[in-house]
């Protein structure tokens, strides 16, 4: 591609970078992780396979609360992250998700809390929570399933709807490749904990979940004319490179270690690993466009262009 | 009652839109940067009435400007730009771009060296402020509702209630709203809310010696404009225009609009700025879309197999 020409004042960037530190990008990656984890843990309840039942369940309380607390502490005043309660705002993806999350984290807590009720004494008070406590946690991981697509693809708009060029480009391909990268993490899991016999589900979970991933990254990569650049150069370049190629390591884990626990295991890091990769990469590219001056100014003239061209 | 059809972007009367009975005329600035010498009497009076932190001392070798960019900490920039052009150059063609010609001597730029290699030169200065745009961005992506539409049309925010998520600032799409260090909120322009709503000049513009800055109904403004444009071009000034003024661009008409002698983008504004919600709707089913998609997967994952 030739060098773009354009002016600038100074060479400054015109746009603010987001002041959002790598905590929301860690914390688009344990969202994701959270769903998609949740996800596993319902059709693992549903289908008989306590193994993905529980690993999804507890890996799903985990990561939602660590995106609590990645949440949180990226705020500029953490003490005041109720705040974000005072309204709800369809307008405001940051607000849709923090009510995506309010119900989300509740009713996968409660999921993983249920996991612990085989370890009660059977007299007593413990003794009935031992016997209530599995219902409920069925229905709360339900719950956490039911909203656990809209926690895995919210994340897509709350980057896209911003002026940062290269995330606001992508929006039709965002929540495509999060929501691949959510499965194919908590596919991941699966492969991670559970014995052969049960993995079969995570198997094609991770399957379908690098199939949406690598299309959506692909597109981003290549459809955005000069907006992709940010995407394939520097860190952002690395890291979605690096995640293709762990992904691909996974599914190729997945698919041919169906006998090995071992191979499973290693697939599963994979896919985690190329999911954590892809969150950062996706996050930097968009940073790098806010950075620079370039992808402001040279595609808002090539808007203005083909305007005044139509307009005759 | 339904939404406005613009109320994510077009021509739009932002005040009532938001729920305002009996709101004053929209209130906004006029900047007309062919009259601005650059004093930065502007950012001071900002800085004092506003009590805005300073900045530090910053020497950043960009012409007269040290402040550099519309921060938290600077509500009002003054943009310098140096621009030497051919002699004769034919007016009404726009100059190449800023450059800088060397710190100021005692002679003007361009005139040091002799006949050869002279040039026409000319100085560009403009006063940036928040556009308080008929769509921001900032507003409607702030999770909390610290930002807020005034009676008069103007965006501000509430200190009390930000905490620091940072949305607005990558939403804004020209770079004004920015997070304070060791502060941690957001903060901006508020087109001076507490003068405004005494009847006053907002600070900036009471300090301007040249009316640079013009203070008033939005409506009048623009007919004030459109006119000065016309008068600049009939004396020769081609390259005069409006930037922000019309209800119809991409954030629906700025509150605080400019009066150019140049592209926007040589002065650090975007060229074509368009308010990030207005593919909101589009977002959000390619979103519902993924997240079904996604639905389906999983489910086919655990009944689409036998082991």
């Amino acid at each position: 591609m030739p060098e773009a020409e354009f002016t600038s004042y100074y060479g400054r960037p015109i746009l603010k970078a987001p002041v959002w530190k790598w905590d929301i990008a860690a914390y688009l990656f344990t969202g994701g992780l959270a769903a998609g984890s949740s996800l596993l843990a319902a059709g693992g309840q549903l289908t008989g396979r306590p193994a993905l039942r529980s690993a999804g369940r507890v890996t799903s309380l985990a990561a939602v609360t660590a995106s609590t607390v990645f949440l949180i502490r990226d705020l500029g005043r953490p003490a005041r992250f109720h705040h974000m309660l005072r309204v709800a705002k369809p307008t405001s993806p940051m607000s849709v998700g923090t009510w995506i999350l309010s119900a989300f984290g509740p009713a996968a807590g409660v999921a993983a809390v249920a996991e612990g009720a085989a370890w009660l004494p059977e007299r007593g008070l413990s003794g009935l929570a031992r016997r209530v406590l599995p219902p409920v946690g069925h229905a709360a991981g339900l719950a956490a399933a039911v909203t656990a697509p809209a926690l895995a693809t919210y994340t897509g708009v709350l980057l896209a709807d911003t002026a940062v060029p290269s995330w606001h480009e992508a929006y039709p391909d965002l929540p495509v490749i999060f929501a691949g990268s959510a499965l194919a993490s908590g596919a991941g899991v699966g492969l991670i904990a559970a014995p052969v016999a049960q993995a079969g589900p995570a198997r094609r979970m991770a399957v379908a979940g690098a199939a949406l991933e690598l299309y959506g990254s692909h597109r981003v990569e290549t459809r955005l004319g000069l907006l992709s650049e940010p995407y394939r150069t520097g860190s952002a370049g690395r890291l979605l490179r690096a995640g293709r190629a762990l992904t691909a390591l996974g599914v190729a884990g997945a698919l041919l270690g169906r006998r090995s626990r071992t191979l499973s295991a290693l697939s599963g890091a994979a896919l985690l690993g190329a999911s954590v990769a892809t969150r950062f990469g996706i996050f930097h590219g968009g940073v790098a466009s806010a950075r620079d001056p370039k992808y402001t100014v040279v595609p808002q003239r090539e808007r203005l262009q083909r305007r005044r061209a139509a307009e005759g | 009652m339904l939404p406005d059809p613009h109320s994510l972007s077009g021509p739009l009367d932002p005040a009532p839109e938001a729920g305002w009975t009996d709101a004053p005329p929209r209130m906004g600035f006029f900047t007309d940067t062919s009259v601005c010498i650059g004093c930065k009497a502007c950012e001071v009076a900002c800085k004092e009435w506003n009590d805005v932190p300073g900045s530090g001392l910053d020497l950043l070798g960009m012409s007269y400007d040290n402040t550099g960019a519309l921060t938290a900490n600077s509500w009002r920039h003054v943009a310098f730009v140096e621009q030497s052009r051919p002699a004769g150059h034919p007016a009404g063609v726009a100059g190449a771009g800023p450059q800088f010609l060397g710190m100021p001597g005692a002679q003007p730029p361009g005139r040091a060296g002799g006949a050869q290699g002279r040039t026409d030169f000319r100085w560009l200065m403009m006063s940036d402020v928040c556009k308080h745009c008929t769509h921001a961005a900032c507003l409607d992506v702030c999770p909390t509702g610290s930002l807020f539409r005034t009676e008069f049309g103007t965006v501000v925010v509430q200190e009390d209630i930000c905490n620091g998520c940072g949305y607005c600032i990558s939403a804004c799409p020209y770079g004004v709203i920015d997070q304070r260090e060791g502060d941690g909120r957001a903060w901006k322009c508020t087109l001076c809310y507490d003068r405004i709503g005494a009847g006053k000049t907002p600070a900036c513009a009471q300090a301007c010696p040249t009316e640079s800055i013009q203070y008033g109904p939005l409506d009048e403004l623009r007919e004030r404009a459109a006119a000065r444009v016309a008068t600049l071009h009939e004396r020769g000034v081609g390259e005069a225009r409006l930037y922000g003024h019309d209800p119809g661009d991409g954030v629906g008409g700025d509150g605080a609009f400019f009066l150019l002698l140049d592209e926007p983008e040589v002065y650090g504004l975007p060229p074509d700025p368009v308010v990030t919600t207005r593919d909101l709707p589009k977002m959000w089913k390619r979103a519902g879309l993924a997240a079904l998609a996604m639905a389906a997967a999983a489910v086919a994952a655990f009944v689409g197999g036998s082991s």
